[in-house]
């Protein structure tokens, strides 16, 4: 019998073009994505070295970075934001790439739009100019982030050159409790296992609490592996994943999505496949989580107070929790439910799809946003929108004082005008509380989507589990 | 791309875990299409004051530093974003060598496609190099990429180990591109089989 493979490594194997001599692997690429910010560069130098884009039918364009989330009938007001999409537009033009324009129905967040859209499939690989890529790992594809030059490469070629990657697995058994989601499960992860515990890993999500997960919560965990330091995270694709799948734009039509089908049932780690690192917990144990530091791995429980910088062993530690403290304006020992905001955000690729959007509308129903806060609502595509607005979602939300918003990658990291001014703090659904992230001098505490609804509604970091 | 054989340069320490992308460059800086120009953005919010001066206490301030074309940093240095900014960044700056116990994938790939040389080394050398990197004025390292060596400004070396095919690469100055090209057969073949086995998998983008 062959030997025993996991996931990953039947993907990896499946997509090697060449190893060379001394391990480097050119590994072929099904799916590339790509955006405004992180490919200007390489569009120009494909057209200083005279080459083409390789395939132009595997490549998808569209501006999220920059784009605003307020009326965009008159353009872009920023001239180095529009000067970026115009670029983008002109790339795709040139080089014969298909693009969802920011005035395209389907226009959103790279990482929205590709499993919305059906681009994503299990068994491929994704790449984007963007961290965020390992997303697309929650079908049980291999996808990961890269730099300009790899995109350049890519374009070029189609193909990577990459250093095999080893794997890890983290398996979440049991039910997640009342009130906690894949946010709060990934941000327990994280918190765990440290922002560089994944590095140089390929981490496969498994276990029970993982399987029950709705595609959108399955994302949610995927796309935060990089904040674990892992390039790419891998969920075993099963009958949820191909049931989201079914019937989108670009997924297998008629008897090509039999034959997918059967493929994909094939890729699930064997029994007996070895992983060079494991970790197991409890979904039982999980509270919802919130952010305390500047860094995703700076994680309690919302029933735990601020931690002291004694609270950690590593000397490096605790000075970065002493900077971190003094950063976010926290005293140690304060109980995270007394912290104050002055903004919240939902939205982002880690929590801008339509589940996300109902989770908060069902906590703003019949409720108010707290007169002190400004609470924005930026869905992560133009069909997430619309689906939200037939569910009358958006009547919801505006009722209570939230702001709709057009899609866009928006607050999490404010390249366009959403940004958290010096000083203020913000409960937010994104993935990065590094400092300046939302704004320089801006205060994150990442959270899930109904723990944001829930901090908007009261004034402050908020138990959702008691409203 | 620039060859990396040997450098003699200033050594700046930044004993600090965890220095993200967004702290190396901050994402006001990224609405960029060039590559070139970010160095007068690099560390901004460390390296400058909200009034825009100098912040004269950040390292590469002050006046031994000024010209460093090497860092010595913490662990996890470069975590955060895929951005190349961040080493076009450190390039344009002058940086051409960042040392540290790890880094993060995505960076330390970004890095050396642009022709920088990023160094892993163990803790108990790392702090050996910090304080080398600590002497101001003397905080001069030699880096030389064939023998794999790093000599410190008093004259004691230590060993790193490096991959050999970003060694092959660095040393000759290669445009991966364009080795990669050269197996466009290759690739050519592999894509016929795949797409006879898995038809499903071309032309996707074109549904739209």
């Amino acid at each position: 019998m062959a030997q025993p493979k996991t996931l990953f490594e039947k993907i990896w194997d499946g997509h090697l073009v060449e190893v060379q001599e001394d391990g480097t692997c050119l590994i072929y690429i099904d799916r590339h994505l790509i955006h405004e910010v992180t490919t200007p560069q390489a569009f120009e130098g494909l057209r200083m070295a005279g080459r083409k884009v390789h395939r132009p039918d595997l490549t998808l364009g569209v501006a999220d970075h920059n784009v605003p989330t307020t009326d965009r009938s008159h353009g872009i007001d920023d001239p180095e934001s529009r000067l970026q999409v115009e670029t983008l537009s002109k790339n795709c033009d040139d080089f014969g790439v298909p693009l969802f324009d920011m005035n395209d129905l389907r226009q959103g967040i790279v990482h929205v739009i590709g499993p919305e859209q059906g681009f994503t499939l299990p068994g491929t690989t994704i790449v984007c100019g963007d961290s965020h890529t390992a997303t697309h790992g929650a079908f049980g594809s291999l996808a990961f982030g890269i730099g300009t030059s790899e995109v350049e490469h890519v374009l070029a070629t189609q193909t990577l050159l990459q250093s095999p990657l080893k794997n890890m697995r983290i398996t979440v058994e049991g039910d997640l409790p009342f009130g906690c989601t894949g946010k709060d499960l990934v941000l327990a992860i994280i918190g765990q296992i440290g922002t560089a515990g994944g590095t140089g890993h390929v981490i496969e999500y498994a276990g029970k609490a993982i399987r029950d997960l709705t595609m959108e919560g399955r994302m949610t965990v995927s796309n935060m592996t990089i904040e674990g330091g892992a390039r790419a995270g891998l969920i075993a694709p099963d009958e949820t994943t191909f049931e989201y799948l079914k019937g989108r734009p670009m997924s297998p039509k008629g008897a090509n999505w039999e034959a997918a089908v059967a493929y994909w049932k094939t890729l699930p780690s064997d029994e007996g496949a070895t992983y060079q690192k494991e970790v197991t917990m409890d979904a039982a144990h999980i509270e919802p989580q919130v952010t305390w530091g500047t860094s995703p791995e700076d994680v309690v429980p919302i029933s735990a107070v601020v931690p002291s910088p004694e609270d950690f062993d590593n000397p490096d530690k605790q000075e970065a929790v002493k900077a971190s403290l003094a950063y976010m304006g926290l005293t140690s020992g304060t109980p995270m439910e007394e912290v104050k905001i002055d903004y919240m955000f939902v939205g982002s690729c880690t929590n801008g799809r339509i589940e996300d959007i109902r989770a908060v509308a069902e906590v703003a129903r019949g409720r108010k946003v707290a007169d002190h806060v400004t609470a924005l609502v930026v869905p992560g595509s133009g069909l997430v929108k619309e689906q939200a607005e037939e569910e009358g979602l958006d009547k919801i939300l505006l009722e209570a004082g939230f702001e709709w918003r057009e899609p866009g990658c928006s607050m999490c990291l404010g390249m366009n005008e959403d940004k958290v001014p010096s000083g203020m703090r913000c409960a937010s659904t994104s993935n990065r509380n590094f400092k300046g992230r939302q704004g320089a001098g801006s205060r994150t505490h990442l959270v899930s989507p109904a723990m944001a609804a829930a901090a908007a509604v009261t004034g402050h970091l908020a138990d959702v589990r008691k409203i | 791309m620039e060859k990396f054989t040997k450098l003699t340069g200033v050594a700046a320490p930044l004993d600090m875990i965890n220095i993200d992308t967004d702290m190396i460059i901050p994402k006001q800086f990224l609405k960029t299409i060039k590559r070139e120009g970010l160095g007068k953005h690099l560390f901004h919010d460390a390296r400058f004051n909200e009034d825009g001066s100098e912040n004269e206490d950040f390292v590469l301030n002050k006046p031994a530093y000024r010209g460093a074309e090497i860092i010595v940093a913490g662990d996890n240095f470069g975590c955060g974003s895929s951005r190349e900014h961040a080493p076009w960044a450190l390039k344009d700056f002058g940086i051409k060598c960042v040392i540290s116990t790890s880094f993060a994938d995505i960076f330390y790939n970004n890095s050396f496609k642009n022709g920088m040389l990023l160094i892993k080394v163990s803790k108990e050398d790392l702090e050996k190099l910090m304080d080398d990197a600590e002497r101001g004025a003397n905080a001069t390292l030699t880096v030389d990429l064939e023998n794999q060596v790093i000599e410190g400004p008093d004259g004691g070396t230590l060993h790193f180990d490096i991959d050999p095919f970003r060694k092959y690469c660095l040393l000759n100055g290669l445009d991966d591109i364009g080795l990669t090209e050269q197996k466009a057969d290759k690739i050519g073949e592999f894509e016929q089989k795949r797409e006879a086995a898995q038809p499903w998998i071309p032309g996707a983008a074109k549904a739209v």
